[in-house]
């Protein structure tokens, strides 16, 4: 672990970081700069009303214990894919696959921080600072400017095999920066995948340009260490005809909060982000935040949010959600959906479903709801001979149903499905 | 087989008695009917039957082959052999009605410990039976009930007793809402399944459906008990002259 990230937040200023590439530095410095302008989040922003940053801004990260897997083959692992390994947040070349691929470039950020100039360039700080207003995200300012390893891909044809970044935890005391610029040209098409829980604390940030015409699919399981931490960020900006499909599976961990932001700039372009999370408090802690942001700035384009979980024994789940129309996104199409299910009374679910419209032709909704298992179908399902636990099971595989439904590759979807079951499994009564 | 006996059950959440010292006893290879008005009390019956949560039975008590009924989880009534066609059946989006019924069938399977019926082999059984029921393999791929209409959902419901093949069958009002044909069609799978071995409790309003399943026995039911029984002709003279004089009738003896 590079020692500069132990320091405390508070502490960074534009030299923290070792000196790289003149571009890299400059972003970086810049990064450092805004965050000093907006500074910590504290408990009192209203963006952080229901999740405590404290243990996110502390100046060391609480240890968090190894899950025991027990030998349970890791998720996608039957998926044909590219495999990249990060341990602890370090890039590990030994346990990855060769970074090529057919309509694939993938470099490692400290090597392209060190070049005079890349297309990265015009990436690396931006999109995060674009996503900086009309809400200041200054988690993602200290992970542009602290960043310790990431990479830098770009995908100039559609490529067949997913990229999959596998994030080993080893150290209980580690605090992984890490930060990914995407670049998916014209007409090309990515399938990214990430699991694992990468560190104790674990701060993320990925920034990504689907340029027109172009696709982007990202599906994410968050690592199973009951104590691990984690705040992600995606930012992306989507060209004309674009599309951009963002799923994540969380199960366990004591806090996580991903934000996304999606600035939708091509007309007729789709954005899709949806969440499954389960937490059993009884397991430890558990935290779930999603945080979404999208902006219509083009015509006739859709975007869509659907985020469920599943709670239990005063397991806490949050969702924040916008949708922002600008005046000349017309023919907007906006669906946003929140929902969750609390299998008791402890567990809780704070939701703020928002709209901000400018144009006139659009059409948006949004709705969220928390609710009890439905009573009515769980006793016809066991008047069929069914057990109450199996029957439960299947209404909450059945209330997740529609958010698995937005991942595309139906191998995957089945493959985060049987995840989401075998959780379930363990974690009955 | 089945046998109720002076049956007192009130709502758990208020003080309302809805059942009211009910005795019934269905001997295997039978088919009683139970007619009666609107809120007597009989779909509260087949509910407590099969182990709805929300009523306290305070007297009495109900038995299937013996074993104490009440007593059970509804998964264990099920597995014992009791079914139960709802009067209303419940929408379960999300969960599709083939792997519904695939759960149900093995879950039971195991539950009295036999083999789990093999994928290739249930495909087969339920294609079979929804062909004779005249339901389309689409309906089987839909979530359970939704978007059904209001027959297909009762044909749902005989296609799934047709799957678990129960010896103790309660259909509620499970006519209401067929057309003649669908009736005609519910009656034939309803008449395929009667043999030595097992029981039918048929509630209905309507003569009609007796014309199809000729019961053994007709009991009218009212104010939360039986207060009348007789043969097939009991179902006829409700349909002429409704429940007035029946009623009538007892308050006098009463
Ligand atoms: N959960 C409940 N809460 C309040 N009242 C109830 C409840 N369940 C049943 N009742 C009442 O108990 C009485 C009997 O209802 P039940 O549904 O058993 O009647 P039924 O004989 O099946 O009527 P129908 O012929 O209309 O189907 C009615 O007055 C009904 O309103
Ligand atoms: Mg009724």
């Amino acid at each position: 672990m590079n020692t500069a990230t132990k320091q405390a937040p508070a502490v960074i200023s534009a030299d923290a970081r070792p000196v790289s590439g003149a571009w890299a530095q400059e972003a970086r410095t810049d990064a450092a700069q805004r965050l000093a302008r907006m500074g910590l989040p504290t408990r009192r922003d209203e963006y952080w009303k229901w999740t405590r940053p404290d243990s996110l801004i502390a100046a060391t990260p609480a240890p968090a214990a190894l899950f025991d897997y027990k030998g349970e083959p890791p998720v996608f692992h039957q998926i044909d894919r590219l495999k990249i390994v990060f341990v602890d947040g370090v890039f590990d070349p030994d346990a990855s696959d060769d970074l090529s691929g057919e309509g694939l470039e993938i470099e490692r950020l400290a090597d392209v921080a060190t070049t005079d100039i890349h297309w990265a360039k015009d990436l690396y700080g931006v999109l995060e600072t674009r996503g900086q207003s009309p809400v200041a995200r200054p988690l993602a300012a200290y992970n542009t400017a602290m960043a310790t390893d990431g990479l830098v891909i770009r995908a100039t044809g559609r490529v067949s095999r997913p990229v999959s970044l596998i994030y080993r935890h080893q150290d209980t005391e580690s605090d992984a920066v890490m930060h990914h610029v995407i670049r998916v040209d014209e007409g090309a098409k990515l399938t990214l995948l990430e699991n694992g829980a990468a560190a104790a604390r674990f701060s993320s940030v990925s920034e990504v340009d689907v340029a027109d015409g172009a696709e982007f699919h990202h599906v994410r399981a968050q690592g199973r260490d009951h104590e691990r931490q984690a705040i992600t960020h995606m930012f992306a900006r989507l060209g004309a005809a674009s599309v951009f499909k963002s799923f994540t599976m969380t199960v366990n961990g004591r806090l996580t909060r991903n934000e996304c932001v999606i600035e939708m700039r091509g007309d007729d372009a789709t954005a899709h982000v949806a969440g499954a999370a389960l937490g059993d408090g009884a397991d430890g802690d558990f935290h779930h935040d999603d945080t979404v942001f999208i902006t219509h700035d083009a015509v006739a384009c859709e975007s869509r949010q659907v985020f469920k979980k599943v709670l239990k024994n005063g397991a806490k789940g949050v969702f924040q959600g916008k949708i922002l129309v600008k005046p000349d996104a017309q023919k907007t199409d906006g669906y946003q959906k929140s929902q969750s299910l609390l299998l008791d009374d402890d567990a809780s679910f704070q939701a703020k479903p928002e709209l901000e419209i400018y144009a006139d032709d659009v059409i948006c909704s949004h709705g969220s709801t928390s609710g009890a298992i439905d009573e009515e179908a769980l006793f016809y399902l066991r008047s069929r001979g069914i057990p109450d636990h199996i029957a439960t099971d299947l209404l909450v595989l059945a209330f997740l149903a529609d958010a698995i439904d937005e991942i595309e590759d139906k191998e995957i979807a089945a493959e985060i499905s049987d995840r989401l079951d075998a959780w379930l499994a363990r974690h009955r009564g | 087989m089945l046998k109720i006996n002076n049956l007192h059950v009130k709502l758990e959440e208020e003080d309302k008695r809805i059942l009211k010292g009910v005795d019934l006893e269905v001997p295997a290879g039978s088919v009683h009917a139970i007619m009666g008005p609107n809120g007597s009390g009989k779909s509260t019956l087949s509910y407590v039957l099969s182990g709805r949560d929300g009523y306290d039975v305070t007297e009495g008590g109900a038995t299937l082959d013996g074993e104490d009924l009440l007593d059970m989880e509804p998964e264990e009534r099920a597995a014992a052999g009791l079914f139960l066609a709802f009067q209303y059946p419940v929408e379960i989006p999300g969960v599709g009605n083939m792997t519904f019924l695939r759960t149900a069938v093995n879950a039971q399977r195991k539950a009295r410990g036999e083999e789990e019926m093999s994928a290739a082999d249930f495909l087969k059984f339920i294609r079979a039976k929804a062909k004779e029921l005249k339901i389309d393999a689409e309906m089987l791929k839909r979530p359970v009930n939704v978007g059904f209409s209001g027959g297909e959902k009762k044909r749902n419901e005989i296609l799934q007793m047709a799957m678990l093949e129960p010896k103790m069958c309660i259909l509620d009002e499970t006519d209401s809402g067929l057309d003649v044909d669908a009736m005609k069609l519910v009656s034939d799978g309803v008449n395929a399944l009667r043999n030595e071995g097992r029981a039918f409790l048929v509630i209905t309003h309507y003569q009609r459906l007796l014309d199809h399943i000729k019961p053994d026995v007709v009991h009218i039911m009212a104010g939360g008990r039986i207060v009348k029984s007789g043969g097939p002709e009991l179902a006829l003279e409700v349909e002429h002259n409704g429940y007035a004089d029946i009623l009538a009738e007892m308050e006098v003896e009463a």
